[in-house]
């Protein structure tokens, strides 16, 4: 794989960098949907995430990369555990691309063409969901996804399981993934089924002012020329924020949402009417990762205010007749509320 | 060695091959070239002079239109993996192109997810594929020539390939007659790319960019880094290692003028077609920390110099919307082929469906040994049997392209278009579920005007939505043809149109907009309501006016139309009363 661009060289695009380190500190949060126009560094973000993951800890010799601490174990792993304990090993947390045109064999995972071609062997090749699980599944020009695969995805993204039955082959092993998906409004709009499988929205816009559209040009055309010494440049940079996303994994468990705060999201999303709990959930989940990152132990109401709009923004009901956009909207809402106490 | 000189010459081919000489230097820097222009002898020109300036054996591959995953990314070589009893991957165009140039033909009919394909691939400069059970990465760095032959406005090669290459490239007015040469070889060329990895360009150059992308309304960072990169190749074609104001110049006339969505007289204003000689001193406007305003304004002065002729008149009649548009069509498939694979059944073929071969092979392969197909190092071959055989079954859907025709006329008032927007973006909302599009035309004055091309994306409608102009007088004949036209158009694509007249029946202009008095404007709505009939088109037809008009309710029953005095309509009760139930099924 060439060189990524380093996450922290990006311009601008706080909300989105932000909403991304809020994934990677708390996967629970649920995904990250960007949408918005083309060549502002959608995908440049998200491919530079892999460099700022912690490694995890996976049994030693598991094809689905289990997790030795975990309940969810494959079959294999539980018959290691059995027979007397497993071996771990650290590997690094996978950010796996999902190419377009990618077939559905490939996705969950089907039989080894080759083990069956040359040995007359059937034997499961698992797929990409597999080596995404406890991971990052990135797919880029998500609203161009054929359909069957956005309902194995909705299904799988669900269950936390993929359950194969193909060829005689009948398996299932844990799949546990944090979604990202990236796209351009203009090619068309996204299942409603698949918007809500993403915990946060991030809409993302050209920057328009002089000086951060040289200073991305210019840091662009540098790592074009020298994609190696630019990542070098950056590397610091790119420690620090690796070392804030772990010191923030460790403290998450401690940091607490006081009533407060929870009343004032719960209000939040009253007044916006958005659809279910998963609104209010995300919401606090979020910002308990910002305090997590700012190491405070306590939420309070800048940390919800700094993420409402992609916890919320594509979950209000859709109102043609109002012109403004969704973003407008939840700052409006949040303008009109009291502070919480 | 020659300089690049001043740039922008209008209407000949100086800018084309240069263009075309700046790109020749770093093709997978500049990415492309959107060469739009017929097949025909200035194409043929234009590509010789491009293709002698590359280094010999460049590999040069053509990219059809329509051409499969399989081939385009790269997937198992069936014939191969039989004959060889082991899988054996096949590269596909993508990967073979890797140094060279990958030309498409017919940019204008890409599919959206083709054009996705390779914006992906020139991102990433690696083809990643993951199919028919391989998991492959292979390197592809490429240029690519979009070859698009797009006669209309709203016939374009997609927006997701346009933005990342870096030469808009015009010919249609272009003579061969007057073609040109320029004073480069290919030995000059050869020496602008061994000298590019030591030219530099500092900020205040960028800035300087920067300040012509704003000033024609340019947004896109792709287009400046581009412009950026350009700049770069001019100066080293121009022997020098520092970017210098007329190798600025030159990338803003060639890389961002032809993108330009403002006039470049009025800068930022969206609207404000005025034309402009490139004479205006109004300086452009930058709040940056720019070292040297004349150069910045020289800078800016090229971009405009260099808009195209014409363009202007296109941005003032086009809404944004247009931009995106292009490739969609490209319906020739036969019954039971076309649409979106849904599963995969067991099952030999019948009625036209394809054999699923990657799944008929491994259907069997798992049996092979038992079927005794394989000699002992693995060669032989792979017993199929009829019960391996596996075949697609695709979900068809008669994609439904919903018209609505809107009387704007004065006598309808403007409360009406507010109606019949919120109507368009509610069925607009619930369209991504369906795989339904919706279109929107006006008509009043003199003419019916489409202000929303079919579309299924909210935004675009939004858009084109926000600006819909009402008032004066009814032209209703032309209303309903112009309805039809485009009903007929879609229906050819091989989608079932539905077209929603909303109106009060009230005609006061003639065909061809002549004011010809009511009564033949009647007459005319009468016909062209005929004409809809004859084309079997099914329709509906929404009395807006306060009392349901009798005249209406005729017009109605002349389209074979069902007939909706809705007074008071709001505008979900709109959408309500032309929603449709989906007409999904499966095949197979």
């Amino acid at each position: 794989m060439p060189t990524a661009f380093p996450f922290t060289a990006i311009v601008g695009q706080e909300e989105l960098k932000l909403a991304i380190v809020c994934a990677a500190v708390d996967p629970t949060i649920g995904g990250v949907l960007v949408f918005g126009d083309r060549g502002a560094g959608k995908s440049t973000a998200v491919r530079a995430l892999a460099a700022l993951l912690p490694p995890i800890r996976t049994v030693e010799g598991c094809r689905y990369g289990c997790d030795p601490s975990g309940a969810e174990l494959c079959p294999a792993c539980r018959a290691r555990k059995a027979a007397g304990g497993l071996k771990t090993r650290l590997s690094p947390t996978p950010v796996v691309d999902l190419p377009l045109g990618a077939t559905q064999d490939r996705l969950v995972g089907a039989l080894d063409l080759e083990k069956a071609l040359t040995l007359g062997q059937k034997s499961f090749e698992p797929g990409l969901i597999c080596r995404a699980h406890r991971g990052f599944l990135y797919i880029d020009e998500v609203n161009l996804l054929e359909d069957h695969l956005v309902d194995l995805l909705i299904d799988v993204a669900a269950s936390g399981e993929n359950l194969v039955e193909r060829e005689g082959l009948s398996l299932r092993h844990p799949a546990r993934f944090v979604l990202i998906g990236s796209g351009n409004p203009e090619e068309g709009e996204l299942r409603p089924q698949l918007l809500d499988r993403f915990g946060l929205m991030v809409e993302v816009k050209t920057p328009s002012d002089v000086k951060s559209r040289v200073e991305a040009v210019r840091r662009r055309e540098a790592f074009d020329r020298d994609r190696e010494g630019f990542a070098a440049l950056w590397r610091k940079e790119e420690r620090r924020l690796r070392a804030k996303i772990i010191g923030a994994r460790k403290r998450l468990a401690a940091v607490e949402a006081p009533d407060a705060a929870i009343e004032w999201a719960a209000r939040l999303c009253m007044r916006l009417g958005a659809d279910g709990l998963r609104g209010e959930l995300t919401l606090i989940r979020a910002a308990r990762a910002i305090a997590a990152l700012e190491g405070s132990l306590s939420v309070a109401e800048k940390h919800l205010r700094q993420i409402a709009p992609a916890a919320l923004r594509h979950r209000l009901r859709r109102n043609p007749l109002d012109e403004s956009g969704s973003t407008r909207r939840v700052e409006r809402a949040m303008s009109e509320l009291p502070a919480a106490a | 060695m020659s300089e690049t000189g001043a740039c922008g010459g209008g209407d000949t081919w100086r800018d084309p091959l240069l263009a075309g000489a700046l790109f020749a230097i770093d093709p997978a820097g500049l990415r492309g070239i959107v060469l739009r222009a017929r097949s025909g002898p200035a194409r043929e020109a234009f590509l010789s002079w491009l293709t002698r300036l590359l280094p010999e054996a460049t590999p040069l591959r053509r990219v059809p239109i329509g051409v499969p995953d399989s081939r385009l990314l790269g997937g198992l070589d069936l014939t191969e993996t039989l004959r060889l009893g082991r899988p054996v991957a096949e590269r596909g165009l993508l990967a073979e192109s890797d140094g060279g140039i990958i030309l498409l033909a017919m940019a204008e009919r890409l599919e959206p997810a083709a054009a996705a394909r390779i914006a992906a691939t020139l991102d990433t400069a690696e083809v990643s594929i993951e199919r028919d059970g391989l998991a492959l990465k292979a390197p592809a760095r490429f240029g690519v020539v979009a070859l698009d032959e797009g006669a209309s406005d709203d016939e374009r090669a997609p927006a997701a390939l346009t933005d990342r290459l870096g030469f808009l490239v015009d010919l249609s007015e272009l003579a061969l007659r007057d073609f040109i040469e320029l004073p480069w070889t290919a030995a000059d060329i050869a020496a602008a790319r061994a000298r590019l990895g030591a030219v530099d360009i500092d900020a205040a150059m960028i800035a300087h960019l920067n300040a012509a992308a704003m000033a024609l309304g340019v947004e896109s960072l792709r287009a400046l880094l581009l412009a950026a990169q350009s700049a770069r190749a001019a100066a080293a074609l121009g022997g020098r290692t520092q970017v210098s104001t007329a190798d600025a110049a030159c990338a803003a006339a060639l890389v961002l003028a032809p993108r330009a969505q403002t006039s470049p007289a009025a800068g930022d204003p969206p609207q404000a077609p005025d034309q402009d000689d490139g004479d205006s001193d109004a300086p452009p406007d930058s709040d940056g920390e720019s070292v040297d305003p004349s150069a910045e304004d020289l800078v800016v002065e090229a971009a405009r110099a260099a808009v195209p002729p014409g363009m202007m008149e296109r941005l003032q009649r086009a809404s944004s919307g247009a931009r995106g548009s292009g490739g969609k069509s490209g319906g020739f498939k036969r019954a039971g082929l076309r649409g979106r694979p849904a599963d995969v059944v067991e099952g030999a073929p019948k009625d036209g469906q394809r054999l699923n071969v990657i799944e008929t092979l491994r259907a069997a392969a798992p049996w092979r040994l038992l079927r005794g197909g394989a000699g002992a190092g693995g060669e032989g071959r792979l017993p199929i049997e009829r019960q391996d055989f596996r075949v697609t079954r695709v979900k068809q859907r008669a994609q439904t392209v919903t018209i609505f025709a809107v009387d704007a006329s004065g006598s309808s008032a403007l409360n009406r278009l507010a109606e019949a927007k919120g109507a368009v973006e509610l069925l607009l909302a619930e369209c991504y579920v369906r795989r339904d599009e919706v279109a929107l035309l006006a008509f009043r004055g003199e003419s019916a005007e489409l202000l929303l091309p079919p579309t299924r994306s909210l935004l675009r409608a939004k858009r084109s939505l926000a600006d819909m102009p009402g008032g004066g007088a009814t032209p209703l004949a032309d209303g309903i043809a112009a309805a039809v036209r485009l009903a007929e158009a879609e229906k050819r694509k091989g989608r079932s149109p539905f077209i929603v007249l909303m109106t009060d029946g009230a005609a006061n202009i003639s065909a061809g907009g002549k004011a010809a008095g009511r009564k033949r404007a009647k007459e005319d709505a009468l016909d062209a309501a005929r004409l809809a009939r004859a084309a079997g088109l099914e329709a509906a037809l929404i009395d807006i006016s306060p009392r349901p008009q009798p005249d209406a309710e005729r017009l109605a029953a002349e389209m074979n139309a069902r007939y909706l005095p809705l007074p008071f309509a709001d505008a979900s009760a709109l959408a309500r009363a032309v929603r449709r139930p989906p007409l999904a099924r499966l095949t197979g």
